[in-house]
């Protein structure tokens, strides 16, 4: 199954029930340039869904029409049963928002800023747990204007979940983390998936859409190329695996769809260990960039330079 | 808007404005920067310009110093309401501020709440200095009389709105943070030096006293020498009367057109 969001399923559209956001050609123009060009996506309610694609692929505008911080031009948007484009405060309380740039001016610490944004939530989490879950809790006093770039990307975050949202979405939420960070930020998603709260990720992180997202949406040109699972995206479950090993000094390089079998008649070659034998499978990243290359070569370019 | 208005009244969007003041507040007073501009400039242009001309206004028994406390008092209040809102209200959106802000619940109104509670606790600060040190070192004399004290309510009250509003109002178009302070010093300097802070206002030519008079700065300084010096000293103003009536008409002027700029150019996002 290639495609399986958008559903075919219209009887549910109220986007209240299993659909925490529902997209239905989506389009919105600046000037000459369209950003988004007939996108249609659903999410479903405990899902986290990353949104991929080459910078100008229409990521960010569709995330932030969603949250209702920009207006389409054209389409229906659902997002908790609501239009954004009407958002009220009651419908901001459920909702959680982490956007793509994080600069604090001013001259609160950032249990005072957490704090205070928390006061804004009826259902709020505590402070300190909030701390705690963003790995803040050492710099709890300091000013936030004063906090790393990492760490003011973890405050925004903190800002984002403290009002215990039932949706949160998060615009590249991990760039300028380091390796660990990244890690105990992935915990931190994981344990507001298993509160089941929804989440909507941009990400230019292909492992970071392995090991967090239920299913990816690759997006390219403002348009949705395919939902689907990390798995099975680009039709990663059915390709061919590659089998590599040393034979005399030369690495040897095949492609197959039945690398076990493969291997059983090394192994008989050899009789025992095969030389630097390797089973691999194509990565997201490989897929990734097969299918953007197909569609759009020069974002590809532009993507692996950057 | 009507709906913004009436959402004023509502308990929530009050009790956020009010928490929302204090956040303000924390950042104006913990920013060195800002609290030394805001506070200890007035203070030491005061200091500088009461001592340094010393003697009677030609033609009145007003010494020079009691002109400059009304003076600065006007200005400091436009200051805080005007510039320091307007450069603080363009660095919030290009940080982004304003976008997280209109992503949370908070009622929009108490955004501005918050503004307007945090100038007018700075302005009211502000003006008690400057009255005390006016009084202490300057031969001020308070204001006598319940109507002196009203005119002073109402022209400070006319006079911060106007400010406030007009600070939002440039704040919100201003497209790069980095040249505010310019945008809004230029303006402001050149009217303080039009409607009589720094010079008298009876040293002035008089057309350029007429085009200050288009403007708040003229007639918010013009309400606080009304307050503090006596009834003599409107022989010098242009006119030669007080004209508290047309003051009170531009300021409510001003405060509408303000009001009007806000509701058209503020927006919350960046783009």
């Amino acid at each position: 199954m290639k495609h399986d969001a958008p559903d075919g399923h219209d009887g549910d559209d109220s986007g209240d029930g299993e659909v925490a956001i529902r997209l239905r050609g989506i389009r919105k123009r600046y000037g000459q340039l369209t950003a988004v060009d007939g996108v249609d996506l659903d999410v479903r309610r405990g899902e986290i869904l990353a949104v991929l694609g080459p910078n100008g692929a229409g990521k960010t505008t569709t995330v932030e029409i969603c949250e209702g911080h920009r207006h389409r031009d054209e389409g229906e948007v659902t997002v908790l049963g609501a239009d954004p484009a009407q958002a009220t405060d009651g419908w901001r309380e459920r909702v959680g928002i982490v956007l793509q740039t994080s600069l604090f001016t001013d001259e609160l610490t950032v249990r005072e800023t957490v704090d205070w944004f928390g006061s804004l939530y009826p259902r709020r989490r505590e402070t300190e747990e909030v701390l705690d879950s963003v790995g803040l809790t050492a710099q709890a006093q300091a000013k936030a204007r004063t906090l790393s770039g990492g760490q003011k990307r973890r405050l925004d975050v903190a800002i984002g979940v403290v009002g215990r949202p039932e949706l949160l979405f998060l615009d590249e939420p991990t760039t300028g983390f380091d390796p660990e960070a990244r890690r105990q930020f992935w915990g931190l998603i994981r344990r507001l998936r298993e509160d089941g709260t929804t989440i909507l990720l941009t990400t230019h992180y292909l492992d970071e859409a392995e090991a967090l997202a239920d299913r990816v949406a690759v997006l390219t040109c403002g348009r949705v190329l395919e939902v689907s699972t990390p798995a099975t995206l680009g039709g990663r479950a059915g390709a061919p695996a590659i089998v590599r090993w040393r034979d005399g000094g030369i690495l040897h390089e095949q492609q197959t769809t039945e690398p076990t079998a493969l291997v059983a008649q090394l192994s008989a070659r050899f009789d025992g260990e095969v030389p630097d034998l390797a089973v691999a499978r194509p990565s997201l990243e490989d897929v990734y960039l097969q299918m953007i290359g197909e569609q759009h070569p020069t974002a590809v370019r532009s993507e692996t330079a950057a | 808007m009507s709906a913004a208005i009436a959402s004023l009244f509502d308990a929530r969007t009050l009790s956020i404005g009010r928490s929302r003041t204090i956040v303000e507040l924390k950042n104006l007073w913990r920013s060195h920067q800002q609290f030394g501009f805001t506070i200890l400039f007035p203070v030491m242009m005061l200091l500088l310009f009461a001592s340094i001309f010393s003697g009677r206004v030609e033609g009145t028994d007003v010494q020079m110093s009691q002109l400059y406390v009304a003076g600065i008092i006007g200005s400091s209040l436009m200051s805080t309401g005007f510039v320091a809102l307007a450069i603080g209200l363009s660095v919030e959106r290009e940080a982004g501020t304003l976008d997280r802000l209109a992503g949370t619940p908070m009622p929009k109104a108490s955004y501005f709440l918050g503004k307007v509670g945090m100038v007018l606790t700075t302005v009211a600060v502000q003006t008690v200095v400057l009255i005390a040190i006016g009084v202490v070192l300057f031969d001020l004399s308070l204001p006598t009389g319940i109507g002196r004290w009203a005119t002073f309510a109402w022209v400070f009250l006319l006079g911060v709105s106007a400010s406030a509003l007009l600070g939002i109002a440039v704040g919100g178009v201003i497209a790069d943070a980095k040249s505010a302070p310019a945008v809004v010093n230029l303006p402001f300097v050149a009217l303080q030096f039009i409607s009589g802070v720094w010079i008298g206002i009876n040293l002035l030519p008089a057309w350029l006293v007429r085009v200050s008079q288009v403007f708040p700065l003229h007639w918010i300084c013009r309400g606080m020498r009304s307050v503090f010096l006596p009834d003599s000293f409107a022989s010098v103003e242009a006119d030669g009367a007080w004209q508290l009536g047309l003051c009170a008409i531009v300021l409510g002027a001003w405060c509408i057109l303000g009001f009007v700029l806000c509701a058209r150019t503020f927006r919350w996002t960046r783009r």
